[in-house]
């Protein structure tokens, strides 16, 4: 059971969902959220990958980390042009944005 | 009893990230989110990265959870009563979603991984701290620079003015 193929299916199922978060959520937010999940299902196959490919280092592990570290990047930015938008167009609804439209 | 713990993690993660995509309240999202983020953490503990899941909790849980749940409560309306976030091309991407999840089980599947041999591990801490200082010590400063000018950015960004 703690395989390297469960620990596989389960990122594939956190990163399928993360995918239809991010294609059918209207709410910036919400959109966020899924990209999200699609990074830790990434983190968790590193992880998996490092203890069960056979290998000596810790490289995986120093990799996930990248990516937490990135994960908070985005969301501080990314929230900071959520906010603006809602300051902007009054909602944070995705397809409110559209005043590049001519 | 830790197949039953595995599985008990196994299953929350894959719940609560259900519901974190399709709970129509967006604070059910974000609480479920807190839900998928602590079970990681736990399968984390399995894989013997102690200190990736202190980090998990640390930084996801204590950072960008409250920050999601900030955003959500500074950009919907007070007075409504469910913070309601609607969908779009559920069907169409309810399809994409699968057809991508059964692409990714296919590869799983037909893939002939190269498993080594069990290894036990005691403490990550040291090992990690050493691969940061040395081999990765120019990914590990250009990404201290990336976060500070990240942070900056989104202060000024969000700033009144």
């Amino acid at each position: 059971m703690d395989s390297l193929l469960s620990y596989l299916i389960i990122a594939a199922m956190l990163f399928s969902m993360g995918i239809y978060g991010v294609v059918t959520r209207k709410n910036a937010i919400a959109i966020l959220m899924g990209i999200e999940l699609i990074l830790n299902s990434a983190n968790i196959n590193f992880i998996a990958f490092n203890r069960f490919g056979g290998m000596q280092n810790l490289d995986g592990h120093v990799f996930s980390m990248f990516v937490i570290v990135l994960a908070a990047a985005e969301a501080a930015v990314a929230l900071a042009i959520v906010i603006n938008l809602f300051k902007n167009v009054g909602s944070v609804n995705v397809d409110d944005a559209d005043l590049l439209k001519g | 009893m830790a197949e039953y713990l595995f599985l008990f993690m196994a299953a929350l993660v894959i719940a609560s990230a259900f519901w974190v995509v399709f709970s129509p309240n967006l604070i059910h999202s974000a609480v479920s989110l807190l839900f998928t983020l602590f079970g990681t953490a736990g399968l984390y503990v399995f894989l013997y990265a102690d200190f990736i899941a202190g980090t998990q909790i640390v930084i996801y849980v204590g950072g960008i959870l409250v920050l999601i749940i900030f955003g959500v409560m500074l950009t919907s309306k007070i007075d409504s009563p469910s913070i309601a976030s609607s969908s779009a091309n559920q069907f169409i991407g309810g399809m994409g979603a699968f057809a991508i999840f059964v692409m990714q089980v296919a590869v799983i599947f037909n893939t002939p991984w190269n498993i080594g041999s069990e290894q036990y591990r005691d403490a990550t801490v040291g090992a990690i701290g050493k691969l940061l200082l040395t081999n990765y010590l120019l990914p590990f400063e250009i990404i201290s620079i990336l976060l500070l000018a990240a942070l900056m950015g989104a202060a000024l960004l969000s700033r009144r003015n």
